[in-house]
């Protein structure tokens, strides 16, 4: 058994990084990653059992194949960060692999469309972006069972990938899920993370740089309605110079028990010179009841930066907006469905697909009970 | 030909404090094809009351009544009485985010018509009615009031005016922060649309500046929520030769 690898104490990134279940501890609920979370529904989540892979559904594109999950393309250096992690990358036998030859350029999106396999799954997808390819990969989770485990978005130099992650759930699921992507030297990630309800959703999505010279853009759209809670745990990793990111996170809430939790952090290396560096989150609460939890981080190991700023708000819906556009004869149905329109645009523009972006717009409005579009 | 009839209006704000009243019994009829300008001293409640005719939910009326030719306006819900034929340009619009401008006219239009405008004349009503008022065009793809100056926010409640021709428009300090030549395209704004629909206007303002591009052809003079004293365009130089002086110390008194 290899020893872990413990990387230097920051305040923000993770500790250990190991493939090895027994090398993370079982959550108490006490430590800072673990204190927003329902650590005791999760339990199941911390030990090792014998749940299925999440596979694929229907056909699909020549990049996207199912394999096992020793085969030798699937990334030999990533390593997981928290038990959950762990286990799931030790449990998962089979994998999703996407991948996107060397300078290929797909101008249609490959949507992949995951199975789970029953009640319990854990899941570990990959995509990897050949140098100078340009593509957009839409993941859509299947939201059926409870599942747990990693995606990961490896960008070759100059690739440029645009990768969203939909999460559709009606029922109390729970899922669990890590989104690691490392950027290449002068590539382009734009990631979205699209969660509209589930009973308990915990993402950690974690972004660091290969060489210098990306620029990544990690936007999130999420929606909780009644009980449900959904953490959003983001680490930017600056570790190469001349590097770009931007965080755009928004959430509307709705409903009594409603909770959502996001972390901001961007850790700037000391190494990492001349970036820039941009994180936003917002949250609409449309009702009384509803909890929204919003920390950003920034911690600067160098001052030789272009630019590091931080916002986070979290709002009632506004009752002026409302009484403007109502007093211009708009229906108040309309009106808040134009208000909501409006707090998501900036996230839900980003996606190229006019179809899919409209269809998570309906999707929001029907759950918000904004409009009835069912 | 229609007509606005204001009866004893009393109006309160409710706050954590308990209810205080603001509006302490207003009476005004705005007939189509007139102008009446209410004139006041700040605090005074004349954009409370434009706000409450509007029916915005901070205020809650004690008693009297509004009425639009036969129609119960306290009765409506805010977008009612804009579909009725009423309209506000607002002080101090509020900034929307994510909605364009155009998408917000064609919304409100669409509302307010009853069926959505045919896209080609559409375009060019909205162009010619941005032209008239002096407004860059590429200020339709702008989110609505997000960043505008305030002479932007002004000339934008007045283009909503003549693109939606309410029977009755209700002005609230639309002079208040504008330039004069601003103050001049925003005054024609009014006017062009006042000729083109034979509306009634109520003008609400605390200098005298604006009517002298809008001719007033009644002014009130409202202090502590009623109006004290009513006249022809004449009483607006005597205020602005004497200011509300007598008016609040007899209010006061």
């Amino acid at each position: 058994m290899r020893a872990p690898t413990v990387a230097p104490a920051t305040d923000l990134a993770p500790r250990v990084f190991s493939r090895t279940i027994e090398d993370f501890d079982v959550p108490a609920g006490r430590e800072e990653e673990w204190r927003f979370a329902p650590i005791r529904k999760l339990r199941d989540f911390f030990q090792p059992a014998d749940w299925g892979s999440v596979g694929l559904s229907g056909e699909h594109d020549v990049t996207v194949e199912y394999v096992e999950i020793s085969d030798s393309r699937l990334s030999h250096t990533w390593m997981p960060t928290d038990r959950p992690s762990a286990i799931a990358r030790a449990q998962a036998t089979h994998a999703v692999l996407v991948t996107i030859p060397k300078e290929s350029i797909h101008s249609n999106p490959i949507v992949v469309n995951l199975k789970n396999a029953g009640e319990n799954n854990y899941l570990h997808v990959e995509v990897h972006a050949g140098p100078f390819s340009k593509s957009q990969v839409v993941l859509i989770h299947d939201t059926s069972g409870n599942v747990s485990g990693s995606m990961l978005s490896l960008l070759g130099d100059q690739a440029d990938l645009t990768m969203l992650s939909v999460i559709d759930a009606d029922a109390a699921v729970m899922q669990h899920l890590h989104w690691f992507t490392e950027v290449g030297r002068d590539a382009n990630f734009h990631g979205l993370s699209i969660t509209l309800g589930g009973g308990v959703i915990r993402t950690v999505p974690t972004l660091t740089y290969r060489a210098p010279g990306g620029k990544a853009q990690m936007l999130g759209a999420f929606l909780l309605t009644g009980d449900q809670f959904q953490e959003h745990r983001i680490l930017v990793d600056h570790t190469q110079p001349h590097c770009v990111s931007n965080v755009i996170y928004k959430g509307a809430l709705s409903g009594e028990g409603a909770h959502s939790v996001w972390i901001g952090d961007v850790l700037v290396r000391r190494e990492a010179i001349g970036i820039e560096t941009y994180e936003l989150n917002r949250n609409l609460l449309l009702t009384d009841g509803p909890r929204a939890d919003s920390v950003p981080n920034l911690e600067l190991e160098t001052g030789d930066v272009i630019s590091a700023g931080h916002a986070s708000a979290t709002g009632r819906f506004d009752d002026e907006q409302l009484f403007y556009l109502q007093s211009r004869g708009i229906p108040e149905s309309v009106a808040r469905q134009l208000v909501v329109r409006g707090f998501f645009v900036d996230v839900l523009s980003k996606i190229d697909d006019s179809e899919l972006s409209g269809s998570l717009m309906r999707r929001i409005e029907s759950k918000l009970g904004i409009v009835d579009h069912e | 030909m229609s007509k606005l009839t204001i009866t004893d209006l009393h109006a309160s704000v409710i706050t954590e404090d308990g209810e205080t009243p603001i509006l302490r019994g207003v009476s005004l009829v705005v007939e189509s094809g007139t102008t009446n300008a209410i004139m006041g001293p700040n605090g005074s409640g004349k954009s409370t009351l434009a706000y409450v005719i509007a029916g915005h939910p901070k205020y809650t009326v004690t008693s009297g009544s509004i009425d639009l030719d036969g129609q119960d306006v306290l009765a409506m819900t805010v977008d009612e009485r804009a579909r009725a034929g009423l309209f506000l340009a607002m002080q101090y619009p509020v900034e929307i985010p994510g909605v364009s401008v155009s998408n917000f006219l064609r919304t409100s239009i669409t509302a307010l018509k009853g069926e959505a405008p045919k896209l080609r004349t559409w375009t060019k009503d909205m162009k010619e009615a941005m032209a008239d008022l002096q407004m860059d065009p590429a200020f339709a793809s702008r989110n609505v009031n997000e960043g505008f100056s305030g002479g932007e926010k002004k000339r934008h409640e007045i283009l909503q005016l003549g693109l939606m021709q309410p029977k009755i428009a209700i002005l609230d300090e639309t002079d208040s922060g504008l330039d004069v030549d601003a103050l001049k395209i925003v005054s024609e704004g009014v006017n062009r649309y006042k000729e083109s629909s034979n509306a009634g206007v109520l003008l609400i303002t605390h200098y005298t500046r604006i009517l002298r591009y809008i001719q007033p052809d009644v002014v009130h003079v409202f202090v502590d929520g009623r109006i004290v004293a009513t006249g022809g365009p004449e009483l607006a130089d005597i205020l602005e030769s004497d200011g509300y002086e007598t008016y609040t110390a007899a209010a006061r008194a």
